[in-house]
């Protein structure tokens, strides 16, 4: 998997758009792993979820706009991942950083199944959380019953 | 007429609204997809049953909208993401062979263009293109100052009042510092005029001056 390396090797540059829960906590992870991390969110309130140990970087901004993410630094990033509430924004942000800005590792999530089936299938790696959990709460249940 | 088509235009604001109507009128089969009710309520009530409410990039509504059998997809919501992905889905998933997208960001229109889009539309641009053109042509452009000089070459059109009109460019009272350069006439080829060239209305051109004569090389030309 292409830019793999620099992540195991615990110092490449990430960008996630989203600060949202997941978006907060997966920076702080890989904040606290040694990362440079920076976060793009269109509302400054969503970083306090970061937690007083972070020590990358928060952008106000818009993650869909070619500008905003050369601020937050996509032109070295080595990952990308695209962590919106709008499944259409996750998708056209992570698009421009694959195709654009060409950073080896881009995901994206996408609510929506049967969007997130058209994206793979165009080659954009995504992750539907509604997907997961549905199949996780499905095993789950048919075990114990 | 050419053969009807059937287009689906997703977002019922304004401008789809205005795009359906002129479409119809011009025998097209249409269908608008809006996601707000009261929208919805009113495209029915003044274009008839062209109308479906839905979420213009979703697969399901997509389907019910017949999309594997519309001949183009025009989306002219107000947020570029949405008329990307609905362009995208409309493309990828239904084959449609022409997709259209509204792009309100004007640099997005390279991106949208890269992404497979096959025709963008940036509202801004085609409103900046306008203005250009309704803004009476400059009588004097500078093309290039050369740097550390006080030379520079500039661009300036004929007009019919000029008094330069018939005349050649020997009888011109042209600065001492400034020559004509190039000549350009519809019709011809650039070319370097001789002393003996007459002007014409609607010639242009290219003149290598002063910042100092720049005013007396305008009152020769332009007047």
């Amino acid at each position: 998997m292409p830019g793999t390396e620099a992540i195991k090797q615990n110092k490449s540059n990430i960008v996630i758009m989203g600060c949202g829960r997941v978006g907060g906590k997966l920076a702080a992870m890989f904040d606290a792993a040694g990362h440079k991390v920076t976060v793009v969110d269109l509302d400054a309130y969503s970083f306090r979820r970061l937690p007083p140990t972070f020590s990358g970087t928060a952008l106000i901004g818009d993650g869909t706009d070619e500008d905003m993410l050369r601020k937050a630094g996509i032109e070295n990033a080595n990952a990308f991942i695209a962590l919106t509430q709008g499944d259409n924004r996750n998708v056209m942000a992570a698009q421009i950083a694959k195709h654009i800005f060409e950073v080896p590792r881009v995901i994206c999530r996408i609510y929506d199944p049967l969007r997130k089936d058209i994206y793979e299938q165009l080659g954009l790696e995504s992750i539907s959380p509604t997907e997961v959990f549905a199949d996780l709460l499905f095993q789950r249940l048919s075990q114990k019953i | 007429m050419l053969k009807p088509l059937y287009i689906v235009i997703v977002g019922g604001g304004n401008i789809g609204y205005y795009l359906s109507k002129a479409l119809l009128s011009q025998g097209h089969e249409v269908l608008i997809i809006e996601r707000d009710i009261r929208t919805c309520e009113r495209l029915e009530d003044e274009l008839g049953s062209c109308s479906m409410r839905g979420d213009g990039c979703e697969t399901a509504v997509l389907t019910e909208a017949g999309l594997n059998r519309a001949n183009v997809l025009i989306a002219t919501t107000s947020h570029d993401e949405d008329n990307l992905a609905s362009c995208q889905v409309a493309k990828h998933r239904f084959k449609v062979p022409r997709t259209i997208a509204l792009v309100n960001n004007p640099i997005n229109e390279k991106i949208f263009k890269k992404l497979g889009i096959d025709a963008t539309i940036s509202v801004t641009n085609t409103i900046l293109e306008h203005v250009e053109q309704e803004i009476p042509a400059h009588s004097l452009i500078h093309l290039l100052t050369m740097s550390g000089q006080m030379e520079e070459v500039v661009e300036m059109t004929i007009n019919r009042e000029s008094p330069a009109v018939g005349k050649s460019i020997a009888h011109l009272r042209l600065p001492a510092d400034t020559t004509i350069a190039l000549l350009m006439r519809e019709g011809e080829r650039p070319r370097i005029p001789g002393v003996d060239a007459v002007l014409k209305e609607n010639d242009r051109v290219i003149v290598l001056t002063t910042l100092d004569s720049e005013r007396n090389l305008e009152k020769a030309l332009i007047g």
